[in-house]
């Protein structure tokens, strides 16, 4: 972290794409909820993950980028896919997918916006990042998760892994109560 | 001495490493685009010939020999054909979406053959330059996403063009490229764990030379090819190839026998079935060249080849390369020839229940290797702690293995105390009755006794 503050005008190419990934993240992440067309909210979805695996490759964080790419558009979306699919997957406008909450529900996410963007701004408002390419490589991020970050990275391992287990539990039919 | 650092010594000058990329002037990145884009259209025209030649040789049969001179021109005839054939667009589609499938399944193909080295560096047009477009720290994650987004154009195949075929193709699709590229990805570990890197060049490069193992004082000399060395990584990622491009024993996506013609039941043959097709052929060719770059020595001569000291100079690497592939290729078609495609649940149970645990085994081992040959690693604490989670792993397995046979004997008792029950008493709708399914045969009371089950 430097503390040369660069100008905010004059912005370089960097943060130009950066800005404009970040346009289309949020536009998309509009579109999946306003969406009357339930298969083309979940793409999306895609198109919001993808921007934001740009944003990251803006950063150079490749690796986070094409884990992003990995994860949650090859399978979390597919999954999401999957399951529409399984269910009904209607082609063209349904009429009910407007939640009674909508109100609240907008609140809380422009809530949580706000909370969010206040903390980042007030945490590193003067602190600058140089952006070396290289340094989001695997090597790098398996030392710093390794050494610094092994027990938070090991806390998220279990709790996945008693998700996935719970998983299990609740769809399998022959796995009896204790009672 | 380590197996990096040996290799990192003896490798030629000409070996591309990470920094040699991204500094070609923008004329050779366009060019290179160019070829690779050329070369892969040409090699699916071609593709498609060799496999019906090879195919029809291997039943018995000539194969295609009208169009040119050995059928040679036949792909061309066929594309010609449905260049010119009407586009039909099904009435009730979603019209985008139906478009853009097919150009999702294209794109990523093509994209991931970016990252695929061809060659040492050479002098092109007075630029040294690798013969590889380029390279990242993380390339072979790249190939892989590739293959996880291409996904989207079978799913969004079988979804948009509104068929109960095309939508279980593409449902089979979506749950089936899933899972095996689990698999896949698992089974490149290995091969990260021994290169020490993710950049495709290096994995190349460290498979130069095979470094060797010392046990005790005697230093046995390791294969340098990973497909040897990891023989297992390698047969898993086999099996998954075959999987992750829908090819058969595992071709259930387009599964004709059942689903007309799965994803693609819609797309008449017009030219948006032939760039489903070219997608296909191209995600064969983009596996193979994996299976090549990180199993195989990448454009690395074979052994007879590699005595003669030019072999890995020059524009010569491209045929050794071009090789391998023809090679690869052909396994493909072989296993089409010999194979009867699986079962849905067999695809599933494979996938799950013995290539990603197998998978996971393995890549325990090959940890605890090189943690022991690791420089200043108490050898003595590493061992115990393979013996603990060996023994753990042990007692996890014996426990689910008691309870399901518990659980399994439970139920043929139960099975067994009915069927006395049913001897003993003739109207309660067993012996000697004779076994018809009508429910009034039986009286409503009865118990099925399902298949399978004594």
């Amino acid at each position: 972290m430097t503390e040369a503050v660069p100008s905010y005008l004059s912005p370089t190419g960097q943060e130009i794409v950066f800005l404009l990934l970040g346009a289309v993240a949020v536009g998309a992440g509009l579109l999946v909820v306003t969406t009357r067309q339930l298969v083309h909210a979940a793409l999306w979805l895609v198109v919001c993950f993808g921007a934001m695996a740009g944003c990251y490759l803006v950063l150079t964080a490749e690796f986070v980028a094409w884990v992003q790419v990995l994860i949650y558009v090859g399978a979390v979306v597919v999954l999401l896919l999957f399951g529409i699919m399984l269910t009904r997957a209607p082609i063209g406008r349904s009429a009910d997918l407007d939640s009674g909450n909508k109100t609240v529900a907008a609140i809380v996410a422009v809530a949580t916006a706000a909370v969010l963007v206040t903390v980042v701004i007030d945490g590193f408002r003067t602190a600058y990042t140089p952006l070396d390419p290289g340094t989001g490589a695997a090597k790098e991020l398996g030392s710093t998760i390794f050494r610094n970050w092994v027990l938070p990275f090991e806390a998220l391992s279990v709790l996945l892994l008693a998700a996935l287990i719970g998983a299990i539990v609740i769809s399998r039919t022959d796995i009896r109560g204790r009672n | 001495m380590s197996l990096m650092s040996m290799t990192l010594l003896a490798a030629p000058a000409a070996d591309p490493t990470l920094d040699d990329f991204g500094h070609d002037p923008i004329g050779i990145v366009i060019l290179k685009s160019v070829v690779i884009f050329v070369v892969l259209m040409l090699g699916v025209l071609f593709g498609v010939w060799f496999e019906r030649k090879l195919i029809s040789r291997m039943q018995n049969r000539y194969g295609p020999n009208r169009a040119g001179k050995f059928g040679l021109l036949q792909s061309v005839a066929d594309g010609l054909k449905m260049g010119l054939k009407e586009d039909l667009m099904p009435r009730t589609v979603d019209k985008v979406i139906y478009f853009i499938a097919p150009v999702v399944l294209a794109v990523p193909a093509f994209l991931a053959f970016s990252v695929i080295p061809m060659g040492p560096k050479v002098n092109m047009f007075g630029v040294e330059t690798p013969l590889q477009l380029t390279d990242l720290p993380v390339a072979v994650l790249l190939v892989l996403a590739m293959a996880s987004i291409g996904v989207y154009g079978i799913v969004l195949a079988g979804w948009g063009s509104r068929s109960p075929y095309a939508m279980l193709g593409g449902l089979r699709a979506s749950a089936q490229v899933v899972s095996y590229e689990i698999a896949m990805g698992l089974s490149f570990v290995g091969v990260f764990l021994f290169a020490g890197t993710l950049s495709t060049s290096g994995i190349v490069a460290a498979q130069a030379n095979g470094g060797s193992f010392a046990l005790g004082d005697v230093d046995i000399p390791l294969p340098s090819w990973y497909m040897i060395l990891l023989i297992p990584s390698f047969a898993i990622y086999v099996i998954t190839m075959l999987g992750e491009t829908n090819r058969v024993p595992f071709d259930l996506p387009e599964g004709e026998g059942e689903l007309v013609g799965g994803f693609q039941t819609e797309y008449s043959n017009s030219l948006k079935f032939a760039v489903i097709m070219l997608a296909e052929y191209v995600n064969v060719f983009v596996v193979s060249a994996v299976s090549i770059t990180l199993f195989m020595g990448g454009w690395r001569a074979p052994w007879p080849i590699s005595m003669w000291d030019g072999a890995n100079t020059g524009y010569w690497p491209l045929l050794w390369f071009f090789l391998k592939m023809v090679l690869v290729f052909s396994f493909f078609i072989w296993a089409r020839a010999s194979l009867p495609r699986v079962r849905y649940d067999q695809l599933m149970s494979l996938g799950w229940k013995i290539l990603i645990p197998a998978n996971l085994a393995w890549i325990l081992l090959v940890a605890t290797m090189r943690a022991m040959r690791l420089d200043g690693v108490n050898q003595t604490v590493v061992l115990i702690l393979g013996a603990v989670v060996l023994a753990g792993a042990l007692a996890i397995w014996l426990r689910f293995d008691t309870t399901l046979q518990r659980r399994r004997e439970a139920k043929a008792a139960q099975v067994e105390a009915e069927f006395e029950q049913l001897q003993a008493e003739p109207t309660a709708g067993g012996f000697p009755v004779p076994p018809l399914d009508l429910p009034h045969y039986h009286g409503v009371g009865r118990k099925e006794v399902p298949s399978g089950t004594n």
